[in-house]
């Protein structure tokens, strides 16, 4: 049986004259991360909160542009005891079918979500912590951090050299190209976010210019299954983060060049080039209003095409070893992405040809409420496995936080109930 | 099996890797060219000492390198030219980290060539073109290697060299250059 009501208790704060709520575990964020966190704490009877600064699904209402579909097929977008059951498992949602998905997941296992209840500090106490939220403080003894991996975009410092007559946008202010004004578009990354606005604009009539860093190229379809078929089932997404060669590498991996369309087409850099986009090496900087780029594309270039090669024929191998070879199409080969013989080198941002640029240059998680010293110089978290050097802290949905599945949809379960798993022998530890 | 021997200490690499990841201070060297000039366009630099792991440090021995212009370019030839030692860097660049990839990787390299050519249209330089620039249109590098291993991983080494070498960098990426009269 499940424990719909935490089992709250108040005392009074003498330092406030407010009281303050006793809880054994707050989770922050109720995305599917701190929601999944909530299914294994009710599973085991522990008594816990949600807090959200928002509603639930709070991302994927506010910090996502209107056209975007999931990139991962509907099947695969399972979470604890709850997948998609509708008629299109092949199909991707859409934001507003994914805030209802999630909306589904948090009602289905009860949840309690307290929304519009922004955590403004957590702070280590005695034995546990002090959280600080806009509705009052909360003594607890173990914090679930699931506040996301994506609360910022990031942008180079040097954005701050672009002319003034330049508009900049990142992908939280994008909404779609209608609020894009007319002239070229420089779209900075070509990870997902990046392909898929490089590939927006230049449909709506727009040039677009897309400079290109290191990237990873998959095909949407591989020998007639989803390519993340491919990643579950021949197990490289379960890749756990101890077996991983090096680890900082690949907890900073870009997201793939993929995007869920009813087509199911490829995005890569040669479907790009195809629809009139014109590729550019990597921003290098910003110098005098021109924009500098890399010579280095077609390294880049070449470096994704023989990662994804050597992708492709692990999963042959995995098939004709495993005997699914029989199942799926013949083996597929990609031409190399071509690149042209020579690229530009500076965009001068003051002439007029752009008139916005677009930062698709990754996010970062945002920990300035977090006041326990587990936050490396680089602002990202320290820890193993998600577990934190401080008793009782915990995070999920990181990427490659345990398995190389964690950043997505389906790679919370495992991570929740490993990390719930710890945070419940710890209690019991501490109680004996 | 036999073991992989390129003549790089890929664990001492490794071992420095480590060791600089919580030493970024340490990380930080300077390089030293002092140059002067000899006659017409000929000039002679000296490199011996420079800066790393916290404190001086030395070459074994000082090298000079003698920059001149063909003839040509109505000089006397007294050496190459500044944008070939350019080459220089690059080429050296690229098969030292062939060499440390294929280490690392446990490839044993035979041979190793390489021929690198930059494209350069000298009406820049001159001034005939003030659309041209001075510097290189292009380089390319052609690499000729003999391993043991497939062509595919022979690409991803030479793709990875490209990828942490620091000429490469340093050619493909504009970088800040301050000159200044003492
Ligand atoms: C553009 C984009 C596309 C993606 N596409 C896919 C995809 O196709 N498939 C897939 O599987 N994954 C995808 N992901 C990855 C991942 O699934 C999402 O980032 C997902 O939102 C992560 O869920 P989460 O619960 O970890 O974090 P979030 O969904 O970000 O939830 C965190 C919650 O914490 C709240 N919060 C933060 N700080 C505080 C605070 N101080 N106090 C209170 N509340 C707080 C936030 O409001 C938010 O609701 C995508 C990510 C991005 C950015």
């Amino acid at each position: 049986m499940r424990s719909p009501t935490p089992q709250t208790s108040r005392s009074k704060s003498p330092e406030a004259g407010r009281a303050i709520e006793h809880v054994s575990t707050v989770v922050v964020g109720a995305g599917h991360a701190g929601l999944a966190a909530s299914h294994f704490l009710s599973d085991r009877s522990i008594d816990h909160l949600v807090l959200e600064r928002g509603e639930v699904a709070n991302s994927w209402r506010h910090e996502r542009w209107d056209s975007l579909r999931l990139l991962t097929p509907n099947w695969l977008n399972r979470l604890p005891g709850y997948s998609y059951q509708g008629p299109d498992p092949d199909g991707y949602l859409t934001m507003g079918e994914v805030v209802e998905f999630i909306e589904h997941f948090a009602v289905a296992s009860r949840a309690p979500v307290r929304t519009c209840t922004s955590v403004g500090s957590v702070r280590r106490e005695a034995d546990g912590y002090l959280v600080s939220t806009s509705r009052g403080d909360i003594r607890c003894r173990a914090v679930v951090l699931a506040s996301g991996a994506c609360n910022v975009p990031t942008v180079p410092s040097f954005s701050a050299e672009l002319p003034a007559s330049v508009e900049q946008l990142t992908p939280f202010d994008y909404r779609g190209p209608d609020q894009v004004s007319d002239g070229g578009v420089l779209v900075v990354g070509a990870s997902a976010t990046g392909v898929q606005l490089a590939a927006e604009l230049q449909r709506s009539g727009r040039q677009v210019i897309l400079a290109v860093g290191e990237h990873v190229r998959l095909p949407r379809v591989y020998r007639g299954r989803d390519v993340l078929w491919w990643m579950d089932a021949s197990g490289v997404w379960d890749q756990r983060y101890d077996e991983v060669d090096d680890l900082t590498r690949a907890r900073r991996l870009p997201s793939p060049q993929l995007v869920g369309t009813p087509e199911r087409s490829t995005l890569d850099l040669n479907a790009l080039t195809a629809l009139g986009v014109e590729l550019v090496g990597r921003l290098a900087t910003v110098r005098d209003g021109c924009a500098l780029f890399s010579g280095g594309l077609r390294n880049v270039c070449s470096l994704a095409d023989l990662k994804m090669r050597r992708l492709l024929a692990g999963f042959d191998e995995w098939a004709r070893t495993t005997g699914r070879a029989v199942e799926v199409g013949p083996p597929e080969e990609y031409v190399p992405t071509v690149v042209a013989d020579s690229t530009r080198l500076r965009l001068d941002l003051r002439g007029g040809e752009v008139g916005t640029v677009v930062w698709a240059t990754g996010f970062r998680p945002d920990y300035g409420w977090l006041d326990v010293p587990v936050v490396d110089e680089k602002g990202r978290l320290r820890h193993e496995g998600g577990v934190l050097d401080s008793p009782g802290l915990y995070a999920l949905g990181l990427p490659l936080l345990r398995r190389r599945r964690s950043t997505f949809l389906s790679g919370i379960e495992d991570d929740a109930r490993a990390v719930i798993d710890h945070l419940a022998r710890d209690f019991a530890v501490r109680r004996a | 099996m036999s073991v992989t021997d390129n003549g790089v200490n890929v664990q001492a690499l490794l071992d420095a890797r480590e060791a600089l990841k919580g030493a970024p201070e340490a990380a930080q060297f300077t390089w030293r060219a002092s140059a002067k000039w000899e006659n017409g366009v000929h000039s002679t630099t000296t490199i011996q000492n420079f800066f790393g792991l916290g404190k001086e440090q030395a070459h074994k021995t000082k090298t000079e390198f003698s920059a001149d212009h063909p003839e040509v370019f109505a000089a006397e030839d007294n050496g190459i030219t500044p944008i070939e030692y350019l080459l220089v860097g690059l080429a050296s660049c690229l098969t030292a980290g062939v060499a440390s990839v294929a280490q690392n990787r446990g490839i044993q390299l035979r041979s190793v060539e390489s021929t690198v050519e930059g494209n350069h249209d000298i009406r820049g330089i001159l001034g005939v073109d003030s659309d041209v620039r001075n510097g290189f249109n292009d380089v390319k590098v052609t690499f000729n290697i003999d391993a043991d291993a497939s062509k595919e991983d022979i690409q991803a080494l030479v793709a990875q060299s490209q990828k942490r070498s620091a000429v490469f960098d340093a050619l493909t990426n504009p970088t800040n250059v301050t000159v200044e009269v003492a």
